[in-house]
């Protein structure tokens, strides 16, 4: 097939990154030029201010480099603009007349800074803030010179003062509203900022007017005066006072525009083989200035230029962090609020720190923080999903920590962690190891930083800390999606609940049928969505859909715990904690048999055999006799008890028994995550039910069912769910949540997550307000257990599931050796 | 090259693999879901994993202790790890899968 012919014009951020996505859908569908007015391949124009300030290199910033264009075929023309669209004839033609023919046209052009219509503002000297050749005016300005003023206290202009002071200049920002980045910030916070950059060295004039630039007499700034009268000395004046859309190009071809160039929510624009995006279109009346949208928008044309034809670009909530070195700010969403919204805020001027959230209707749609910013990926991510926040909004105020998932995010603030101090514990990865891989790969998110470092990619618990550096270190350019939306791995753009919705809705029952019908880009999925998409199947489709072994971990395929050294521990189930002599002497003569080199209780109240060779589970299953424990599933665990009412003096219940049933209810249980439950006999709680998935309580009157207690990675006590009076209702009742659970929660999501995603209304609706649907979701789980054997047995008394055990044997090799 | 003869090439599960006893450890044997087989050491280039455990797709397997995902074609770690598993030639013959042990390893 004759390949199609892609000409790219602007060869930037977001036109690049279009390529990115595009080559990643199709890479041979087009040939493809790209026209960069710049003499630079593409670079990371948001770090211009670290450069500036003199904490990066140029080099440092190359975000593709030319062999990139080179290695996926890219012809690129560096230092050409374009200067005429010939749309008729489909092509564009440069200044030095090289022309390009194309089927489509991306517009990538970016803005320029917007120059003040005042006299004296083409003199030399006077320039804005935008690219490498800005920058590096700049910087050879500061070696000769002392006088800088910045027109403009926005984002753009207090990084270029900020920068400017760094190399040694006498820096006045002049800034026309009443506060700082009053486009980003209220006034409280653009007080604090102003007070903290004064304190750093910087001058501010503000309200105030520039009326003009003077002339020294040879051509050069001299000095900036105002509407006043006032005047203030300048060798360098850097025009920070907004940007404007660049559409020239656009307009002189005929492509309707308004203040950007138009685009539809496909970024197509009038003529249908035209494609705008990035800064210099304008979308339902938006023309973004931050990176995070011009990223989602290239996502969505990509999807078009592939004629895929089913993404859409619905518009962007945007969050703003100022790149100074040791100034905390970030703000996000409608951070002033109106009549309708109610604000939460927390103001010490002295510890300078100032926080403002705005709710409306029950969600936060803003937050505007200063000082302590701690928290601010995690508000954005509220704010970007309409999150109802009713149920914590007591917390709200003080963070994740007091509330989420994501371990130790506030307790350490990244942005004051010392770069040698360890951000994961598990790969012993270190904040200034991060940081520097962000910057040399130029990366945008956690999972790229997982890939690259391997910080986050183990316990997890701290990768609400690496979203935090992340963010710190590229500002609002931070990918930072709900793991909710994200896809479920590199293998597709689908999400975990679109997989779901699609094997349910489309009866998928193997892997190979979900993974064709829903386009996945790999042959056979990889490690992490495989395991996914197998236990969607299996609990969607009980009965119908088959296991498919080699989709699952290890653990899962040899029904053991894998250990560091290859071989496997043994964990026999041990109903409710309960043994008996006879169990103990069987366990004893295998610890001796197979010379078990460790022997354990573990905190799940049953015996842990460890070390055995994998060859030799299955006859260790054989001569132990004793049901699997499922000690290394995302299955049900387990059952936790204390002597409860039979022997101890305070106990109400017989919670030993009550345990022992439920176990034996779930045995065989497949989940998301792995389930554990307790049963206490009263509320002294021994059983330690408090932190549970299921934690019950017995109590004079009948029992307590606590759920999304977890006692792992951050505890979470369980919450209060319901009390009932029976056994047979605890046994309904926790089975109903339980199933509710599997065909609800993600995979690898524990019900503590899974809870807080869809909120505890949802559940309690799901299971406790009507009958028919718990007794409904109840019988479900039974039919699905209906299925399952211990695997244990299963594995010594069929011949065909004991290949996985055997080794080959290969008589010759010794005689190779010899 | 001295070719030895393995097993059918049934008796490795697809996405599966087998291990056997080489004269310098454990050797895993891989098929593909496109009925490739290749052979590696069964030692993970980072801390010594049996890859053999790990889960198969594509030309690649990861590593069941801390998923590094390793080229079943080269043994190579893929990007950003370093490190690589010893790979050793295999064939399928008649439905056999076969397997030679280079002298050069035993030598070095
Ligand atoms: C054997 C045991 C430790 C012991 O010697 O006591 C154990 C051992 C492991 N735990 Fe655990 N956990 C054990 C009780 C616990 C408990 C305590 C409990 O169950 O009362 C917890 C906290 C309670 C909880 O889960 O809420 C616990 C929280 C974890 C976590 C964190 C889970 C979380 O959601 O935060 C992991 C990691 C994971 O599952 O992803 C984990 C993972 C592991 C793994 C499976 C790590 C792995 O993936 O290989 C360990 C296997 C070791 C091995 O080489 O065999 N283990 N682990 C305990 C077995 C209990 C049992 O009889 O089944
Ligand atoms: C100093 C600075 C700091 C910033 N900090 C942040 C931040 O912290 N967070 C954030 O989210 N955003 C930040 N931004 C904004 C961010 O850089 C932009 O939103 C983003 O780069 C826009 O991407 P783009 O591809 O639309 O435009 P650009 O990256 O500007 O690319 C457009 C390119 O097109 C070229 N071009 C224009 N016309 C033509 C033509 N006719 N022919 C050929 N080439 C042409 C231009 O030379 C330019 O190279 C910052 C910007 C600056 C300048
Ligand atoms: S047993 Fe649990 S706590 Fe102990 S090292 Fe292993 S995972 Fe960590
Ligand atoms: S041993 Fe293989 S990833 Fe660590």
């Amino acid at each position: 097939m004759q390949k199609l012919k892609l000409v790219m014009v602007g060869n930037g951020m977001a036109g690049v990154r279009t390529l990115e996505e595009l080559l990643k859908l199709t890479p041979d569908m087009y040939d493809i030029t790209v026209f960069g007015a710049e003499p630079h391949p593409n670079y990371n124009r948001i770090l211009l201010s670290p450069v500036l300030a003199g904490e990066q290199n140029f080099d440092d910033i190359i975000l593709n480099p030319l062999d990139w264009y080179a290695d996926n075929g890219i012809t690129l023309h560096t230092g050409r603009k374009i200067v005429e669209i010939d749309r008729r004839n489909c092509k564009v033609i440069a200044d030095d007349g090289t022309e390009a023919e194309y089927d489509r046209l991306l517009l990538a052009t970016g803005s320029n800074p917007f120059m003040l219509p005042i006299p004296g503002n083409d003199l030399e000297g006077v320039i804005g803030y935008r690219d490498i050749a800005d920058t590096q005016q700049m910087m050879d300005t500061a070696k000769t010179h002392k006088h800088a003023v910045v027109i403009g206290g926005g984002l753009l202009g207090l990084e270029a003062a900020n920068g400017l002071m760094m190399r040694g200049m006498d820096v006045t920002v002049v800034h026309i509203g009443e506060w700082l980045m009053e486009r980003q910030l209220d006034r409280n916070a653009g007080e604090l900022l102003q007070q903290s950059l004064e304190e750093r060295g910087l001058n501010f004039l503000l309200p105030q007017f520039t009326s003009e630039l003077v002339d020294d007499g040879q051509g050069r700034v001299k000095t900036v005066r105002f509407k006043d009268g006032t005047e203030v000395p300048a060798d360098l004046v850097v025009m920070a006072a907004g940007i404007r859309p660049n559409t020239e190009l656009a307009e002189s071809a005929g492509l309707a525009c308004n203040r950007g160039i138009l685009v539809s929510d496909t970024l197509q624009t009038f003529d249908p083989k035209i494609y705008a995006i990035g800064e210099c279109a304008s979308h339902r009346g938006i023309a973004y200035g931050l990176v995070a949208p011009l990223f989602e928008q290239a996502k969505v044309c990509a999807n078009h230029l592939a004629m895929l034809g089913y993404g859409r670009y619905e518009g962007s909530v945007t969050s703003t962090k100022l790149k100074v070195t040791g100034v905390d700010l970030f703000s996000a969403g409608d951070f002033m609020g109106d009549e309708d919204s109610e604000q939460i805020t927390l103001s010490d001027p002295i510890g300078g720190v100032y926080k403002k959230l705005v709710i409306r209707d029950n969600v936060l749609v803003g937050a505007c923080m200063y000082g302590d910013t701690a928290d601010g990926g995690w508000y954005f991510r509220m704010i970007k999903n309409n999150q109802n926040v009713s149920e914590i909004r007591d917390h709200l105020m003080f963070g994740e920590n007091a509330i989420g998932d994501t371990g130790h995010q506030g307790q350490n603030k990244a942005a004051n962690m010392p770069d040698d101090m360890e951000v994961c514990g598990c790969n012993g990865v270190c904040k200034g190891t991060i940081v520097k891989t962000i910057q040399e790969h130029g990366l945008f998110s956690v999972d790229d930083v997982k890939q690259h470092t391997k910080a986050g990619s183990s316990c997890g618990s701290c990768v609400g800390l690496v979203e935090q550096i992340v963010l710190n270190t590229v500002g609002g350019a931070a990918d930072v999606k709900p793991k909710s939306d994200r896809p479920v791995c590199g293998c597709t753009d689908l999400n975990h609940g679109q997989v779901r919705k699609a094997i349910r809705d489309n009866h998928l029952t193997s892997i190979p049928e979900a993974m064709a019908f829903m386009e996945w880009r790999t042959p056979n999925g990889c490690a992490t969505c495989r395991p996914a998409i197998n236990y969607y199947l299996i609990s969607t489709w009980p009965g119908e859909a088959k296991d498919d072994p080699q989709s699952r971990f290890i653990n899962e395929r040899a029904h053991a715990n894998i250990q560091k050294d290859g071989t496997y521990s043994v964990v026999p189930r041990m109903w409710g904690g309960v043994t008996n002599a006879s169990e103990l002497r069987r366990i004893a003569d295998v610890a001796d048999k197979y010379q078990v080199p460790m022997v354990k209780v573990t905190g799940g109240q049953r015996i842990d055999l460890l070390g055995i060779k994998k060859e030799d589970l299955p006859s260790v299953w054989k001569d132990l006799d004793m049901p699997s424990g499922h000690a290394y599933g995302k299955s049900i665990r387990t059952v936790k008890t204390c002597v409860g009412s039979e022997f101890c003096r305070f106990g109400t219940q017989n919670s030993t028994q009550m345990g022992i049933d439920l176990e034996h209810a779930l045995f065989n249980m497949w989940s998301p995550h792995k389930v554990k439950l307790a049963v206490s006999g009263c509320p002294r709680n021994c059983a330690e039910s408090g932190i549970k998935d299921i934690g019950i309580i017995g109590v004079d009157s009948g029992w307590e069912l606590y759920i999304g207690g977890n006692g792992g990675i951050k505890t979470e006590a369980g919450e209060f769910f319901v009390k009932v009076k029976t056994e047979d209702e605890v046994m309904e009742y926790s089975l109903a949540f339980l199933q509710l659970y599997r065909e609800e929660a993600f995979y690898l999501e524990r019900t503590v997550h899974y809870l807080h995603r869809v909120g505890m209304e949802h559940i309690k609706q799901g299971v406790l307000a009507d009958p028919d649907r718990r007794k409904a979701l109840h019988e479900r789980l039974l039919f699905s257990l209906s299925f399952e054997q211990d695997p244990w047995k299963e594995r010594i008394e069929k011949e065909e599931l004991k290949q996985e055990f055997r080794r080959i044997a290969v008589q010759q090799l010794d005689e190779v050796n010899a | 090259m001295n070719w030895l003869d393995i097993c059918a090439l049934e008796e490795i599960p697809q996405l599966g693999s087998r291990v056997i006893n080489g004269p310098k450890g454990d050797i895993a044997l891989f098929r593909t879901g496109a009925d490739e087989v290749f052979a590696l050491d069964d030692r993970c280039p980072h801390k010594g994993g049996p890859l053999s455990q790990g889960i198969i797709y594509g030309k690649q397997v990861a590593c069941p202790l801390h998923n590094w995902q390793i080229q079943l074609e080269s043994g190579e770690a893929v990007a950003p790890d370093v490190g690589c598993a010893h790979s050793y030639p295999v064939r399928v013959e008649d439905g056999r899968v076969q397997l030679a042990l280079d002298k050069v390893r035993e030598s070095a």
